[in-house]
Order: C-alpha cells, then sequence, then structure tokens
C-alpha cells in the first residue's frame, strides 16, 4: 500500500516536470521563426524519426565523413592519428603496384558483369512479363534464387576444383576440350572469368526484381496506342514505350547495380581466397579489407574507401544521367 | 465526329485483337491460340527469346540443383568419375553426419545456427519497426529537414557497404560492441535500402485515411501503428525477405572473434577448408541454409513484387 502512494508520488512528479519541460519548449517554439514553431508542433514525427536516424548517423553517414577524414591521417589504432596530408593518396597511385592490379580488376569486372548484368536482368524481366501470371512467379523465382542463396557459393568452388571430380574438369575432359585437369582456381588466366561468372550468376538481385515489377506496371493501353500510331515490332515498342515508362525502375536497378559491382570482394575471396595467386582477383575491395582488416593501417585503408566511394557516386551520377535520355 | 470515333474503332479492331490484355501472352501464343496474333508479335522473335530465357534460366538453377543433389549422395558417389548430377541411390546419411557433428564439435553446431537465428530474427525485426517508423514522416508530411534526410538515404544506397568497414571497426570499439552480436544487429537495423523501399511505399497510402483519423483524435504514433503499417504490409514483408537474407548469410568473423557467437555460414566456410571428407555434410548444411530464405521468399513473393513496383528512383 505505501509502495503504491510512493510510485504514485513519484510518477505525478515525474509528469509534472515533463509538463513544464513541454512549456517551455511550447514557449521557446514562439520565440523563433514560423520554421521553428512547425517543428515543434511535429514534434512526435521527429521523435519516431530518432532512433533510425541515430542508428543512420552512427553507421552510415559518421563513417563516411570519418573516412575521409582518417584519409589524411597515419593510424594504426594504438596511437592518435598523425596528420600526413596527400601522402596516402600519392603512396596509392604512384608505390602500390598491387592497388593499381586491384584497380585494373575492378575496372575488368565492372566493364564487364556490370552491363552485362544489367542488360540481362532487364531482358530476362522483360521476357518473364510475357509469361502468364503463375509461370511468371516461378520464372522470377528460379532467377532470383542465386541471390537469395549467398551459402550455395561453396559449390562453385566444388565445380571448379582441381581435381577430375571437378564437374568442369570431368566435363571438359570428356568431351576432349582439355587433355588434363585444370587448376582453375589458382591458375591465373582463369581466376578473373570465374570470378566474372559467378558474379554473373548472383547479380540478379533486387534491381531485377524491381524490374519483373515496373514491367508489370507499365499501362497497358500504352502499347495499343503505340500500335495505332505505327509501332511495328517489339523492339520499336520496348524503345519508344516501355524503357521511357519505367524510366525509375531503370534507374534504381542500376543504382543497386553499381554499388553491387564495384562492391565486389566476397566472392573473390570464398572462390580463389585470400589472398589469390598473384593477385590475380584482387579487387579494391579486398585491398581495403588488407590494409582495414589485416594491416591495421586505418588512415590508407581509409584513402581507399574514400577513392571507392567517390568513384561509385561519380559512376551514379553518370549512368542516372544516361538513363534519363533513354528513349528520346 | 462519331464518324471519326467509328472510323477510328475500325482502325483499331483491324490492327490489335481485342481480347483482354491479361489473356495476351507468349504462352498463348505458342501453345495455344492459333487464330489471333497479338499487337508487334512475330512467333519467330519469340521463339529465340524463349530459347535464350531457358538457357539463362538453366545456368541459373543447375549450381542450386546441384547443391540439392549433392547433398543426398552417398561417398561414392560425390567422388564418382565422371561426375554424375543427379543422384543414383539417395540418402540421408549426409544428414546425420551433420545432426552429429551438431553434438559433438569443439562449438556444438547447433550454436551457430542460434546465433544465426537470434541475429537474422532481432536484425529483421528491430529493422521493419525503427525504418518503418521512420519512413511515416518521410512520407506523408512536409517536415524541414525531410527532404535533406532522404536525399542522404537516396546517397547511401549509391556506394558499397565496405566503404564503412573501417569507420565501423572504429564506431563499434567507441561503443564497445566488438565481439558482440550487436555489431551485425545494429549496422542492419540501419540499413537504408529497406527505409527508401518503405517510405515509397508509405507514399501511396491515401491521405485522406489519415486525415480523417487525426480528426477522431489519434496521435501520429498511433495512426502509423493502427492505420498505416497494416496498409503497408507489402513493404514490411519486402524488408523482411532483404534483410533475412543478408544476416542469414552473414559470417560475423569480421568483428566477432569468440568462436561460440560466430555463425554458420562461418561453420559452412570452415567445414569448405576442412577438405574433401565432409563435401556430404557440406552440401547438407548449405542446402538448409539455402532453402530457409527461398521459402520465406517464396511465400512472400506477390508482396514483394508489390513493393517493388514503387521503387523507382527519379
Amino acid at each position: 500500500m505505501q509502495q503504491t502512494i510512493e510510485k504514485d508520488k513519484f510518477l505525478t512528479s515525474v509528469r509534472k516536470w515533463w509538463h513544464r519541460v513541454g512549456q517551455k519548449a511550447d514557449s521557446w517554439s514562439k520565440k523563433g521563426g514560423p520554421v521553428r514553431r512547425k517543428m515543434y508542433l511535429n514534434r512526435t514525427l521527429y521523435f519516431m524519426m530518432l532512433p533510425y536516424l541515430i542508428l543512420f548517423f552512427a553507421f552510415t553517414v559518421i563513417p563516411v565523413l570519418m573516412s575521409l577524414a582518417l584519409s589524411f591521417t597515419s593510424y594504426n589504432i594504438l596511437e592518435a592519428p598523425k596528420i600526413i596530408g596527400w601522402t596516402n593518396y600519392l603512396t596509392l597511385f604512384l608505390d602500390d603496384e598491387i592497388f593499381i592490379t586491384a584497380i585494373k580488376n575492378t575496372l575488368i569486372l565492372a566493364v564487364i558483369t556490370g552491363p552485362i548484368g544489367y542488360i540481362a536482368a532487364f531482358v530476362i524481366a522483360w521476357l518473364i512479363n510475357e509469361l502468364p501470371g503463375k509461370l511468371r512467379s516461378i520464372v522470377t523465382l528460379a532467377f532470383y534464387a542465386p541471390s537469395l542463396s549467398a551459402n550455395a557459393l561453396v559449390i562453385w568452388t566444388l565445380i571448379f576444383s582441381s581435381d577430375i571430380y571437378g564437374y568442369a574438369n570431368a566435363f571438359l575432359l570428356e568431351w576432349g576440350f582439355i587433355t588434363e585437369p585444370q587448376t582453375w582456381l589458382t591458375n591465373t588466366t582463369y581466376i578473373l572469368p570465374i570470378v566474372i561468372v559467378v558474379q554473373l550468376w548472383m547479380s540478379l538481385g533486387v534491381g531485377f526484381l524491381s524490374l519483373v515489377a515496373g514491367l508489370k506496371s507499365v499501362n497497358k493501353e500504352l502499347y495499343e496506342a503505340g500500335a495505332i500510331d505505327g509501332i511495328r515490332n517489339r523492339w520499336q515498342e520496348l524503345w519508344y514505350i516501355t524503357l521511357p515508362a519505367m524510366k525509375p525502375q531503370l534507374i534504381f536497378s542500376a543504382v543497386m547495380q553499381i554499388s553491387g559491382t564495384l562492391g565486389i570482394g566476397g566472392i573473390t575471396v570464398a572462390l580463389a581466397g585470400f589472398p589469390s595467386v598473384s593477385y590475380a582477383a584482387h579487387t579494391i575491395v579486398n585491398h581495403l579489407a588488407d590494409y582495414g582488416g589485416i594491416r591495421y593501417e586505418m588512415g590508407y585503408a581509409s584513402a581507399i574507401a574514400t577513392l571507392l566511394f567517390i568513384s561509385s557516386i561519380a559512376l551514379n551520377k553518370l549512368i542516372r544521367r544516361m538513363i534519363r535520355r533513354v528513349g528520346e | 465526329m462519331a464518324k471519326k470515333e467509328k472510323n477510328y474503332n475500325a482502325i483499331k479492331a483491324r490492327r490489335i485483337d481485342s481480347r483482354p490484355f491479361s489473356e495476351i501472352n507468349a504462352y498463348t501464343v505458342l501453345f495455344r491460340s492459333k487464330k489471333k496474333k497479338r499487337v508487334n508479335r512475330s512467333k519467330a522473335g519469340d521463339i529465340t527469346l524463349f530459347v535464350f530465357l531457358a538457357i539463362a534460366g538453366t545456368f541459373s538453377l543447375l549450381p542450386l540443383v546441384l547443391t540439392f543433389f549433392n547433398a543426398f549422395k552417398p561417398l561414392n558417389e560425390l567422388f564418382l568419375y565422371p561426375p554424375r548430377l543427379w543422384v543414383a541411390n539417395p540418402t540421408l546419411v549426409n544428414f546425420i553426419d551433420l545432426a552429429n557433428a551438431l553434438g559433438n564439435s569443439l562449438v556444438p553446431f547447433s550454436r551457430y545456427f542460434f546465433n544465426t537465428i537470434l541475429v537474422t530474427f532481432a536484425g529483421t525485426l528491430g529493422h521493419i519497426l525503427i525504418a518503418s517508423m521512420c519512413a511515416y514522416p518521410l512520407a506523408k508530411y512536409k517536415i524541414p529537414g525531410g527532404s535533406i534526410i532522404m536525399g542522404l538515404i537516396v546517397y547511401s544506397l549509391m556506394f558499397p557497404g565496405s566503404v564503412t568497414a573501417i569507420p565501423h571497426y572504429l564506431v563499434f570499439n567507441f561503443l564497445g560492441m566488438i565481439d558482440t552480436q550487436w555489431s551485425l544487429i545494429l549496422p542492419s537495423i540501419a540499413s537504408s535500402l529497406g527505409l527508401f523501399l518503405m517510405r515509397q511505399f508509405m507514399s501511396q497510402v491515401p491521405t485522406d485515411y489519415i486525415e480523417s483519423a487525426k480528426l477522431d483524435g489519434a496521435g501520429d504514433m498511433k495512426i502509423w501503428w493502427k492505420i498505416v503499417m497494416p496498409l503497408v504490409k507489402p513493404a514490411w514483408l519486402t524488408l523482411l525477405i532483404l534483410l533475412f537474407q543478408g544476416l542469414w548469410a552473414a559470417s560475423g568473423a569480421q568483428y566477432i572473434y569468440r568462436e561460440d557467437l560466430k555463425m554458420v555460414s562461418y561453420a559452412i566456410t570452415q567445414i569448405a577448408t576442412a577438405g574433401p571428407a565432409r563435401q556430404g555434410t557440406l552440401a547438407a548444411v548449405s542446402l538448409i541454409m539455402i532453402l530457409v530464405p527461398i521459402s520465406v521468399f517464396v511465400i512472400t513473393q506477390s508482396q514483394v513484387m508489390e513493393t517493388m513496383a514503387h521503387s523507382g528512383m527519379k
């Protein structure tokens, strides 16, 4: 009994205090301009956004700014960061041959898997759109399944295993393409092509789903109107009606594709190990992980991260500008 | 006027077929209907494109089918030359081996499963709640600062996650979360793709519903929970599948060093490096691990597709 009374007393005092805080905030908001008043009136909304925003700033915004700042320092976690200006960037481009290899590999991967993956995603989505309802969802699943099953990546090491039990070796031996088993994943000529194949296998992700859904929601009357206006075949229909109608999904899917291809790193480790034989599959992300996670040269690794960040944003801007021009 | 319209209809009837569009598809063209032709479709074109689709589909599914069959192969079939895709004498011995490994390795295998399930569950649930709570004001109100936040979120979709890997380590270190499962859960709660999709989908909720609830005296929290959330069920199922697949495949090896907090993916790579003797067990555990996200996707597929239709960017 005594306890409940004490509890009540405590709660009333808290409520009173909260009320006073509210009144103070109210009068404070009236003193400022209309924006401040509006923010006060919408305070519930800001409280609703707060938890996410705290996490978003802590794990995305601040880290990006941090890596920008750290890229001008030498920092090994144990000692305080030392400002060294542009040295990290100069070393990266002038003194670090492995980084140049990493750029080269990343570019090869991006130039091949980026456009091919993107176009393949669109063509497949476009074909799926012509299938009847039930079949459409089954085929969508068939193409989306690889990106759902990141845990199945190990099957590729079995397919390209170096002994005769590997599926690739056995198949090619059987058909007489090769005379002795190849060491696929430790042979510098084959590693990169294999990474490309596996990356393409996994690349139909969220962007692909967006394309399938976008195609489905293109207004059907546009096609009939187009036929009257003189569109003769499916290719014209694609260029003049379908693509312009789904530009937003095309952009979304391109954004996903770009951050996917520039972020290739996990696949190369899973297939070719880390580091891969004579750095044949070494990507920028691998280089970053090497300096950040193993050598603890955080300043240097941050410089790599900053370059990766700037190049992905620039590439995104470029591709967006190109897509906006589609169908014109 | 009437004459012109009649004329127009006549042209229309000549050029295109009058069936509802939902009935016009490649399937009927290829297999059933020989009577009518669809707009701008040739049969040769259809066949070429579908041959392409079939080849691409085989490429996509073959590794998964291989994983499936390998899980049921006895040892002598796993090391057969030439290797076969299908299984002749299916056996459950790999799963029994896996069950034994569950019990008696250094860290019981069930512990890895528990960790994966715990992290996936906490991260997914937290993300759905917190991200959609933030998406509601961004989608339905014009509040000061809202457009800046949305801009930041769109920018954050544009670069690969590895950019923030190093500062993440420093942030976790600062917060004392190295070697705990928070280092996996919290960043995934803050994933920006989910928030973006949720906001896009919430914009479709009619403002009238919110206005009328407001007239009835409901606060914003109540409107969000009682009115908006039930309406955007497709969107949170999409967030569920997106986050689920990422966390389910996470290995946790980056920021977690304690063996008993690591996840199944990590164990899979350990088995894979252990050599060919565990090939069967490896296939069995991979099969289990890929079946879960695939079945979640199958259940939620139609809702996910509904959400993705609103995923566009300008």
